[in-house]
């Protein structure tokens, strides 16, 4: 993108209901392969918006690009009115360097499909890593509020065990505990029941269940447990060839659908059930 | 014995004097394993940098040294260096070159160890926003390791045989040890042998000491 194109960007967003997450006119593809094309995204604090779609629709990559996993191609992503993916310089935006994205990515945590613990810490020093090392915590502190956490994911008995005597609910149980523990202001669900054995899906979504309710963290989730999209979402995006194709709440998009694509998807989804 | 002619009495005469040199050995062993696990780690490191130049010239530095013999290493460090003006003592020199000569070796197990760890350590560890140096000495390293264990542990007899080559420079371990004792009395048989025997006694004990260095490192990081 031209220094020109960036021009048309605000250096921050600024009103009275600036959302926590903006992502505006963000691109992004892979050599020829378009995966996000144009993606226009608000999400209000506090709100869970829920991503599904078939795969290969761009879902799991809007996550990734607002975990600076992925850069983007075009566009600029906003957290809390401030550029994420770029930085103010000047009159305009520039790429932002490794600093601003260290500085911007304490806002925001993220689960993965496949929990990515790390295997040579237990349970409780994999939550207190990033306070420690990163928020500059006490030991002391860090214990205490990864404790906390850890009781309130149901994990505090298990906290002196190695992720490799856990079990997938445990594991990915712990992996919340660790994120909140950053107290990032969104946080970001990939797929997190997706790896898990049937008999623990619900040890996991219940957790996420209790954050909304509980909680006024800013979520954004990815899934294909539609059921658990249906109760817990403020609003549900269908993603179809990196677009939005149909957004709406629950009851809108999975009661009434309107797009043909949307009823296409969800009717190969229940029929898959 | 008569056959070989093995003299007992001569034996026992040498064997403290041979002893006394095989201690040098185990240290030279030792000093030149701790640099090359250090300094291998830094030339492994090195050429994971975004900046392509330096990777590049480590890359190459690493593929001389590993192409070329240990003991022109050896004699490159000890006779040239003075001429560079760097004069070091046959010590110094042989640490260096058979540190460095190890170093790139293990750098090669360690390369292999740090690409077997998953992406998904790297996302998590930026995730909760760890620095890179943090990630790679909390998160990435330490999952390295275990993987590394095996090669470094064959490194680890490899660079005890390979001490030997340093009695061409006139560091005073046990085969310079037994080339004196055959040099003063014409009779090589009984300290070659020993030497042989001597080595064979360390060697074994220490790869099996290795591996259980290894399962109980593995169980300590939870790897098992």
């Amino acid at each position: 993108m031209t220094t020109e194109d960036l021009l048309t960007f605000p250096l921050a967003l600024q009103g009275d209901h600036v959302p926590m997450v903006s992502f505006r006119q963000v691109s992004k593809s892979y050599g020829s392969l378009t995966v996000l094309d144009s993606l226009d995204l608000d999400v209000a604090e506090g709100e869970m918006v829920t991503i599904i779609g078939p795969s290969g629709s761009g879902k799991t990559t809007v996550l990734r690009m607002l975990m600076t996993l992925e850069t983007i191609d075009g566009g600029v992503i906003y957290i809390d009115g401030r550029p994420l993916t770029h930085m103010p310089k000047g009159i305009g935006l520039v790429a932002a360097n490794s600093r601003h994205l260290r500085k911007m990515r304490s806002n925001i945590g993220m689960c993965f499909q496949h929990f990515n613990l790390f295997p040579h810490m237990t349970a409780l020093e994999n939550c207190m890593e990033g306070p420690v090392n990163v928020l500059g915590l006490s030991k002391k502190e860090a214990r205490e509020r990864s404790e906390q956490l850890l009781a309130m994911v149901g994990m505090v008995d298990k906290r002196h065990q190695h992720p490799s005597c856990l079990s997938g609910g445990q594991q990915q149980r712990v992996a919340i505990a660790r994120a909140l523990a950053m107290r990032p202001k969104v946080m970001l669900f990939d797929e997190v029941t997706s790896a898990l054995d049937p008999e623990v899906i619900g040890e996991v979504t219940n957790v996420i269940r209790k954050l909304v309710a509980e909680h006024n963290l800013t979520m954004l989730m990815v899934t294909h447990q539609m059921g658990f999209a249906k109760d817990i979402s403020d609003r549900v995006c269908f993603f179809y060839g990196g677009r939005i194709e149909e957004q709406g709440t629950p009851e809108e998009l999975f009661g009434n659908p309107k797009r043909e694509r949307t009823q296409q998807f969800l009717r190969a989804v229940k029929e898959a059930v | 014995m008569t056959l070989l002619n093995w003299r007992w009495d001569f034996t026992w005469e040498i064997l403290p004097r041979l002893l006394l040199a095989t201690g040098k050995t185990l240290i030279a062993a030792g000093l030149g394993y701790a640099i090359a696990i250090v300094l291998g780690l830094v030339l492994a490191l090195a050429q994971r940098t975004p900046y392509r130049a330096l990777t590049m010239i480590v890359r190459e530095i690493v593929e001389f040294i590993r192409s070329t013999p240990l003991v022109l290493q050896v004699f490159f460090v000890f006779y040239v260096a003075p001429q560079f003006g760097v004069r070091l003592s046959p010590w110094m020199a042989g640490m260096i070159a058979i540190g460095l000569h190890y170093a790139s070796y293990l750098s090669e197990v360690y390369r292999g160890g740090l690409d077997s760890v998953p992406k998904g350590q790297w996302e998590a560890a930026i995730s909760l926003n760890l620095s890179t140096s943090r990630t790679y000495f909390r998160v990435i390293v330490p999952q390295a390791l275990p993987p590394s264990f095996a090669g470094m542990g064959n490194y680890l007899v490899g660079i005890f045989k390979d001490t030997p080559i340093l009695s061409v420079i006139g560091v005073a371990e046990l085969m310079h040890a037994a080339n004196s004792v055959g040099a003063e009395t014409y009779r090589f048989l009984e300290p070659y042998t020993l030497v042989g025997i001597i080595f064979l006694g360390i060697s074994l004990p220490a790869a099996g000491g290795f591996r259980v260095f290894e399962s109980w490192m593995r169980r300590k990081l939870g790897m098992s």
